[in-house]
């Protein structure tokens, strides 16, 4: 028997839950968030203060004056200031992020074009991605790192540690920037392509002035993600012994006993990817908000 | 005759093992509107997308202003410079400035100066009421107006004909109006235009020509009184009934 919507209705349902809305609004809402975050930090802070080694981790990775020797250097004990050695990780991010935008949009380019003649560059370019997604960073950075230099190209075979550790990132980032750059291509509408190419526009020409452009804005914050992880990444080069922040770091702890400049490379990297971070979530949510509003 | 614009000789088209389009075989003259009818699904579409190469037929063949669209040595780009195209989702580019949308083609297919193809647009976007709107994004448009804007964008190519879509599909009943008005001005003005619609009275109005087709074959094809009036196929006057 059909049941019709209305008819097991009583005349006035009870509406009222367990629950209660409306309990933190207005200013009351503000004073219970600040009391809620203050209580957090207060526990977090007591641990700290309380644990039983809490007064030998606050003296081998906070202490105030360690930090500042190890941000400074000491050429006369040979010690690497991670001040200077944060500006290699700027230096390497800056270029790699460059290099990376360039040929991860090569290989998203070749892996879509349909050319019979171009099989080949596809099948290269898909066995390309396929591998360096694969193979973990670390490794990558081995194999380059150890093995160029061991080839005797001539000046292939003679770079510096952070060369090379450019190079490997590079590598490795181009793969997973160019599937980015795919799934925005793919994410344009197929009318966008039928509408160009029905006013005579070649493939290229779409391609530049139809898709690309539409693909590119989809694909900034999933972009600027992979760019945060590979400012962090950076840090891996100081496997090779380039005498970045993190190399740095570790010179100090063996050589003064101490973590502090641990805790000193931490920030400074922290100092250079929450900028970042917060501008990516900006424009997500800038996106969203786009959006919306155009439903 | 010479002024045959748009021929299609027996043309089939099939996708895998379903056969779209079958023996279809159409001439559209110079200043001519002819509407193509028939049930979603019934190849209209498809037919439009063949005589454009944005798909490949299996059989038969399509010939432009006399030459075969089949020759290996016919650039698709080349030809669709002179057939203009509007789709039923009106596929403006969204990143570009109406205005923008109007000279891309012009400028980029054509290679012809900016500056000469502006003024053009700015003519066309007059004649449909929206020269205000140039700067605007299509996205602030409503969709009555984004369909004129298509139809205005493919008319700047100067094409020598115009494959229309269901144009009025996706658009809200209070906008098909000016839609349909804007291809009445064209058709009154001697545009060359093949129209796949659902709009029975609009087709009975403007057309020259009307072609029923069913299941990827022409039923019936004649004039609007020939088909409206005196339809002599069942499935012709079931689908009329209907619509």
């Amino acid at each position: 028997m059909a049941v019709e919507a209305g008819a097991a209705t009583p005349e006035a349902p009870t509406l009222f839950g367990p629950r209660r809305r409306l309990l933190f609004a207005g200013r009351r809402a503000v004073v219970a968030s600040t009391l809620s975050s203050v209580v957090l930090l207060g526990a977090l802070v007591a641990v700290f203060y309380l644990a039983p080694g809490g007064a030998a981790v606050r003296y081998f990775f906070f202490n105030p004056h360690q930090m500042w020797v190890s941000f400074r250097g000491d050429p006369s004990k040979g010690l690497s200031s991670i001040g200077s050695g944060i500006l290699t990780n700027v230096w390497m991010f800056c270029v790699c992020e460059v290099l990376v935008l360039i040929i991860g949009l090569i290989i998203a380019w070749v892996r879509m074009t349909q050319s019979a003649v171009l099989f080949p560059f596809r099948f290269l370019a898909t066995l390309y991605t396929d591998i360096f997604r694969g193979i973990p960073i670390l490794l990558v950075i081995f194999i380059v790192g150890f093995g160029l230099p061991a080839l005797q190209l001539g000046s292939l075979s003679t770079q510096s540690p952070a060369v090379y550790g450019c190079m490997s990132l590079t590598i490795t980032y181009s793969a997973y920037v160019a599937e980015v750059y795919r799934a925005g291509i793919n994410s344009v509408p197929n009318g966008q392509l039928l509408a160009a190419r029905s006013l005579g526009l070649s493939s290229g020409t779409t391609m530049r002035r139809v898709i690309l452009p539409q693909a590119v804005r989809t694909v900034i914050p999933p972009l600027l993600n992979d760019f945060i992880s590979m400012q962090k990444d950076t840090a891996l080069v100081s496997t090779l012994g380039a005498i970045e922040a993190t190399r740095a770091a570790q010179i100090y702890a063996s050589t003064e006993f101490n973590f502090s400049g641990y805790v000193v490379a931490s920030l400074l990297f922290l100092a250079l990817t929450i900028p970042l971070t917060r501008f990516t979530d900006h424009l997500i949510a800038k996106d969203r908000t786009k959006r919306l509003a155009a439903q | 005759m010479s002024n045959v614009v748009l021929r299609l000789s027996s043309i089939s088209k099939r996708f895998g093992s379903t056969t779209v389009l079958s023996d279809v075989s159409l001439d559209l003259h110079r200043h001519e509107v002819v509407c193509l009818i028939g049930a979603s699904g019934s190849g209209k579409s498809t037919l439009l997308r063949c005589a454009n190469l944005l798909e490949t037929i299996d059989g038969g063949d399509i010939t432009l202003f006399g030459q075969s669209l089949r020759d290996p040595r016919v650039d698709p780009d080349l030809v669709r410079r002179h057939i203009g195209m509007v789709f039923q989702s009106f596929n403006l580019f969204p990143h570009l400035s109406v205005l923008d949308n109007i000279v891309l083609g012009p400028v980029h297919a054509l290679g012809r100066k900016r500056a000469e193809v502006v003024d053009e647009a700015m003519a066309l976007l007059e004649r449909i009421g929206l020269s205000d709107r140039a700067d605007d994004f299509p996205d602030r448009l409503s969709g009555g107006q984004q369909q004129r804007v298509a139809i205005v964008r493919s008319l700047a190519m100067q094409p020598a004909l115009l494959l229309l879509d269901e144009v009025t599909s996706a658009l809200d009943p209070t906008l098909v109006g000016e839609v349909l008005d804007l291809l009445r001005d064209l058709a009154a003005g001697g545009t060359t235009m093949l129209i796949a619609t659902h709009e029975m009275a609009f087709a009975k109005d403007v057309a020259h020509q009307v072609v029923f087709l069913n299941q990827g074959v022409i039923v019936e094809q004649g004039t609007p009184e020939q088909i409206f009036s005196h339809a002599t196929h069942e499935a012709t006057r079931t689908f009329l009934e209907r619509a």
